[in-house]
């Protein structure tokens, strides 16, 4: 306590060259890791099958989903159990646009994504006056009447058929496949994504999503304006899970009332709430949980492999009860810590009191 | 008019179960700031019980009790192991705990009962009453429902039980000082609202046939206060079969179900009958 303390008036004292310059260093060498991590994406859709392709670019866009989904919930504490229907309300757009109006794939993720945040926006309104367990109730109906109104508006919908569509190729002059290509554009939109979402969330309006979650009232104090950040909030989350649904009819080829039940909106929850919340990260991990877990799970026991499922998010929530990346973020301040307290790593230390 | 009043009568019985679901839902919600998403599936696990000992060639109401104790002593134990562990951990966990649980008991339920529709049996007999206004079987569903309600009503208003369930549910700092063990009171709210859902699916079985996925829409009566909870069932009950009836077609019974509950809440945020809590700052 009174090394920190001293540190701090140290650095206080001192013209903060050395610190502006370790920010820098570190800024760099992270800037740096990202660009690796970036290479190693686009490089890896080249050492592996076409299946696995497939798979990875499905958790990609899963993560982008529960991106939105983590924006919402985990940044804003509003707790949505329906983001499934922003998803096929993505969805239907590429595929009705695709469709009828013969709209290349990859001019339906504006529309989609216009569409999903009014949509957002919308539901975002009645939603500012419900609290916990209210909104859970309520975005848990929409979940379920997602696949009814498909089936409901079957002109546009094509019912409980679904839509089938062209299957997109990848341009002729790069020679590759089109699960590669497909795996190519998808990481391109997560990562734009991700750029937007972390731009967002680390400045101004994340502080403010932040503030209204922990302390409503001290926020509104504050001369945060509670309902115009909440709705943004959830037209912003359903934006980013309506491009992940329109980028998924892409990818499958296929839209049906069948894809968006109930199960999908939990899923979506629960690789928020797994990978991590309030995290960027997170919503990768949350990705690869909700694409790969019930496989695992259907080769652990054929008989029941959703008892496995079930039993693998209690065991995560268990040990990790802020999600992986949260719970590993933690761990490692916590370490860090401790090395700057024993008195090495002051310049660490020193860092993070700037 | 006739054929209205048979509507509303048989929406009545429908939304009784909803509200003994709905009821369910709020006690484990007051007792532990938790809505238990897997209500349904426990309830639909505990319909299944009754059905195995009634195959078994136990008479209906014999089942029907031990089904009840079981549900009890499984809400208990489920309580105990399952929640106890995040029950201070950031609500989202809670939240993806019931979740699993859901996904948990809806396979076992699969896995050892399959998936195919059983018959159940109902202790009612299959009359007409009033004229065809309804049957002996909705007239039996309402009244096992109001019989539950009573003797609810009587446990938290009469009994040292109830009344230190209540303190537990309202302030568990000041109910541990006073010598109420807090997390017996809870296992016990837990072991309550799975012999409610039990009655509820047992009583819904006969009129629906038993299917795994039959709970989901059940959730959407919950509301905060006990008496809200039942009366918002019946009224979900009631407009979802007039609705069904009258309006449109019946595949979009669920939607307007939610679409009236929306409304209800843009007007009165906390339910018909809940009150605005008020927080200190």
């Amino acid at each position: 306590m009174t090394m920190a303390k001293s540190v701090a008036i140290a650095s206080a004292e001192q013209p903060a060259a050395a610190t502006r310059n370790g920010a820098f260093v570190a800024g760099a060498w992270r800037s740096t890791g990202a660009l690796v991590l970036i290479a190693a994406a686009v490089a890896l859709p080249f050492t592996i099958s076409n299946y696995h392709v497939f798979e990875l670019t499905q958790v990609m866009i899963y993560a982008i989903a529960v991106l939105g989904l983590n924006i919402l919930t985990g940044y804003n504490g509003q707790i949505s159990l329906g983001h499934g229907g922003f998803y096929a309300a993505g969805a239907y757009t590429a595929a009705i646009l695709m469709h009828r109006y013969g709209v290349p794939y990859w001019a339906t993720l504006p529309p989609a994504a216009v569409i999903c945040f009014a949509l957002g926006v919308l539901f975002g309104l009645p939603a500012l006056r419900f609290e916990g367990p209210y909104l859970a109730l309520v975005t848990l109906a929409m979940a379920v009447a997602t696949p009814q109104l498909l089936k409901y508006f079957d002109t546009w919908t094509g019912g409980q058929q679904g839509i089938n569509l062209i299957k997109v190729q990848a341009p002729a002059f790069l020679g590759i496949g089109r699960d590669r290509w497909l795996y190519l554009v998808v990481l391109t939109v997560l990562l734009v994504a991700m750029r937007v979402a972390a731009n967002m969330l680390h400045g101004r309006t994340g502080r403010a999503l932040v503030a209204i979650r922990d302390h409503p009232i001290a926020a509104a104090a504050m001369g945060i304006d509670v309902a115009r950040y909440k709705t943004l909030a959830f037209g912003t989350s359903s934006l980013f899970t309506g491009v992940a649904g329109a980028l998924s009819a892409i990818v499958i080829g296929f839209v049906a009332p069948e894809s968006f039940t109930l199960f999908l909106s939990l899923s979506f929850l629960v690789g928020s709430a797994i990978g991590g919340i309030a995290t960027i990260f997170g919503a990768i991990v949350g990705g690869l949980f909700i694409e790969f877990v019930p496989n695992i799970a259907n080769d652990i026991s054929d008989a029941a492999p959703w008892a496995i499922y079930g039993l693998t998010m209690l065991l995560f929530m268990y040990v990790m009860p802020r999600g992986v990346v949260g719970s590993l973020a933690g761990l490692m301040r916590r370490v860090q810590s401790r090395r700057a307290t024993a008195g090495q790593g002051l310049e660490e230390q020193k860092r993070r009191l700037s | 008019m006739h054929q209205l009043l048979q509507q509303i009568f048989s929406g009545l019985a429908a939304g009784a179960v909803y509200a003994s679901l709905a009821l369910a839902l709020v006690m484990i919600y007051r007792a532990t700031d938790l809505v238990n998403f897997a209500q349904g599936e426990m309830a639909m696990f505990s319909t299944y019980i009754a059905w195995m000992l009634v195959n078994a060639g136990m008479p209906f109401w014999a089942a029907f009790s031990l089904t009840l104790v079981a549900s009890f002593v499984g809400g208990m134990i489920i309580e105990r192991i399952v929640i106890r562990p995040v029950e201070n951990a950031p609500i989202l966990a809670a939240v993806v705990v019931t979740i699993g649980l859901l996904l948990i008991f809806n396979a076992l339920a699969g896995w050892l009962f399959t998936y195919t529709l059983q018959e159940f049996p109902s202790p009612f007999p299959d009359r007409t009453l009033f004229g065809a206004l309804m049957t002996t079987r909705d007239l039996g569903v309402i009244g096992v429902t109001l019989a539950m309600l009573v003797a609810l009503f009587v446990f938290f208003r009469f009994t040292a039980t109830g009344l230190a369930m209540r303190a537990a549910a309202q302030n568990p700092e000041s109910a541990r000082l006073c010598g109420i063990p807090v997390g017996r009171m809870l296992a016990i709210g837990w072991g309550l609202a799975a012999a409610i859902g039990a009655v509820a699916g047992i009583m819904v079985a006969p009129v629906l046939f038993l299917d795994p996925n039959m709970m989901g829409g059940a959730l959407l009566g919950g509301i905060t206060s006990p008496i809200g909870a039942v009366v918002g069932g019946l009224i979900v009950g009631v407009t979802e079969n007039l609705v069904g009836a009258y309006l449109i077609a019946s595949q979009l019974k669920l939607t307007v179900a939610l679409a009236l509950i929306v409304l209800v809440l843009v007007f009165r945020p906390n339910g018909l009958f809940g009150v605005a809590i008020v927080r200190r700052v």
